[in-house]
């Protein structure tokens, strides 16, 4: 990172070229937010008496969320989720496709970087309709192909359904991100590795992960926060069945929406806020605790 | 070299596997729209094109697939040149407490641009006079996006070495010309990356589509796709998979030119 200021640009121009997108973000994002923590403080309702003149009702909606045996449901299922489908899932598979594309060349690496790509950028509604057919109970391609006819697999496996979903759709990105990550190892220390008699988990584990330690950590966190806060399930299973598959985007639009308890939802949105703040916490700290042996390290590239 | 081939032949059935995997749920998207009476399973078609004109012949359909590129257009446009700009300040000049920022803003992103910021976000919208038109959901949808498109240039900006800035300075370059002419050439690989990025979130966005415009002549394509039902609500599976197949070659196209002409990838990697 430079710090010398290059292109001369001083206090007051740096300042003009951040401010429009601050104003954007203060306006459409601070602002919707902070009445969202305002309202969570409310009893303010979708319809009746409450939607015309709200009472602050103070952490009300605090306690009754923490008291809600349906939210802690939810937040185990939203945490059986994001490690699922984004750290074991989404990182896994990404790095391990990274992996396996690093020396390829040609068709093969490129079909398959196509083919996962395109899963990640197809619209999300035309996704859901696509996962509706291969799952469906009667007609779904997934049962015509493993002859298992009549087999609800959004209702007998909800949980695992969303999770297979969300691999599908978000591997892209960290395909991409440890494939750029990977460019930077290199192939001379894997060779010394291997030339010393490393096999492939000690390569990984000795070579590769110190040097990729910041992109791995960067990855986590991005994909965690956006499975955390990812409303798509939705699309496949409703939340159902029973609430089996509510994680807590979706518990959230019950509450607020179909229950009409805005009020309620709001305060449920900030306790979700709360909980990925300390998921960024323990990323910055797993950061700075390995900065400084990295840096000793003399890592190759433009110092950090 | 046993080891050596056993790995390979692994590497090459995981491939194997991973692509089969990735690709079936897309089959259906190749087969229904061309079946004379489709049906959820995906199956080799009845070949016909009947499909295509009786989408065409419904009022909204065309109309939406130009909203959605007003609006995905837009906000790419809108993120792209905003968070370009924050994120080279951002990298050059030091300003105090900037990490904390980028990630409280980030949080706030991820989480407000869901089912929690409804009200408010429709709230706004109302009293600044953005309900039905394509300004207020692009002005929506870039205040969602722009923390991360920041997070993620930032990343570009900082591995770009900044000796060129440097020279051109001595040379008399202003700051502007700096960035047009030096550090945007370096960086594009990024700024096609977010570009992509950005339309394709806007381009299947549902939620603030949905609540924000009330008037189907103004209403994106992923909004459209769920009003291809009949009066019992069945869906009409001839429409949505010929309709789902046109909606998303679109940002398929854009992808392909994007990815040849500027390369699809995280150059040089994220950082921090």
């Amino acid at each position: 990172m430079s710090v010398a200021d290059a292109a001369g640009l001083g206090r007051g121009r740096a300042i003009a070229f951040v401010l429009p997108a601050l104003a954007l973000i203060a306006v459409f994002l601070v602002f919707p937010a902070l009445w969202t923590i305002y309202l969570g403080l409310t009893d303010y309702r979708l319809t009746g008496l409450a939607a015309a003149e709200p009472r602050f009702v103070g952490v009300d909606n605090y306690t009754g969320a923490l008291s809600d045996p349906r939210f802690l449901t939810s937040l185990w299922l939203t945490l059986a989720y994001v490690g699922g489908s984004a750290v074991i899932g989404q990182a896994g598979l990404g790095f391990t496709l990274a992996w396996l594309l690093r020396t390829r060349t040609g068709p093969v690496r490129r079909v398959l970087e196509g083919v996962v790509l395109l899963a990640w950028i197809l619209p999300s509604t035309v996704v859901g309709f696509l996962w509706y057919a291969l799952l469906d109970s009667d007609d779904g391609t997934l049962n015509a192909l493993l002859s298992t006819p009549g087999l609800a697999w959004l209702l007998d496996y909800p949980l695992l359904s969303i999770i297979v979903f969300n691999v599908w759709r978000g591997t892209a990105f960290s395909m991409m991100l440890y494939s750029a990550a990977l460019e930077n190892v290199p192939p001379s220390h894997l060779e010394t590795a291997r030339l010393a008699g490393a096999g492939v988990f000690q390569q990984l584990r000795d070579v590769v992960v110190p040097l990729i330690r910041r992109h791995i950590l960067t990855n986590l966190l991005l994909i965690s926060l956006w499975t955390f806060n990812d409303f798509t399930p939705f699309v496949l299973t409703g939340g159902g069945p029973e609430g089996r598959s509510e994680i807590l985007p979706v518990y959230v639009y019950r509450v607020a929406l179909k229950d009409g308890q805005l009020g309620a939802g709001a305060a449920i949105s900030f306790l979700i806020l709360l909980i990925n703040l300390l998921f960024a916490l323990a990323y910055l700290r797993l950061l700075r605790g390995r900065r400084r042996p990295q840096e000793a390290a003399a890592t190759p590239g433009p110092p950090a | 070299m046993i080891r050596h081939t056993v790995g390979r032949l692994t590497a090459t059935i995981v491939i194997a596997v991973v692509l089969a995997l990735f690709a079936l749920p897309m089959l259906w998207l190749a087969s229904a729209p061309f079946d004379d009476t489709p049906s959820i399973t995906t199956s080799i078609p009845d070949f016909t094109l009947g499909n295509f004109s009786a989408i065409l012949d419904n009022p909204y359909a065309l109309g939406s697939i130009r909203n959605s590129l007003i609006q995905g257009g837009g906000a790419a446009v809108v993120v792209v040149v905003l968070a370009a700009l924050a994120a080279y300040a951002l990298s050059r000049v030091r300003v105090p407490g900037r990490d904390v920022l980028l990630y409280l803003l980030l949080l706030l992103s991820s989480v407000v641009t869901g089912t929690a910021a409804m009200v408010p976000i429709f709230e706004l919208a109302t009293r600044l006079g953005l309900i039905d038109t394509h300004l207020g959901v692009v002005l929506v949808v870039s205040g969602g996006l722009l923390p991360a498109a920041i997070f993620i240039l930032k990343d570009f900006m900082d591995e770009t070495p900044t000796s060129y800035e440097e020279s051109a300075r001595v040379f008399g370059a202003t700051p502007l010309q700096i960035l047009r002419h030096i550090v945007v050439p370096l960086v594009r690989p990024g700024l096609a990356t977010i570009a992509v990025w950005a339309l394709a979130s806007v381009w299947g966005g549902f939620l603030f589509q949905f609540i924000l415009l009330r008037d189907p002549e103004k209403a994106p394509g992923s909004v459209i796709l769920y009003t291809l039902y009949t009066e019992g609500g069945a869906p009409k599976l001839d429409l949505i998979s010929t309709f789902s197949l046109l909606y998303s070659l679109p940002v398929v196209a854009m992808y392909l030119f994007v990815s040849q002409r500027y390369g699809f990838r995280f150059h040089g990697g994220i950082k921090r």
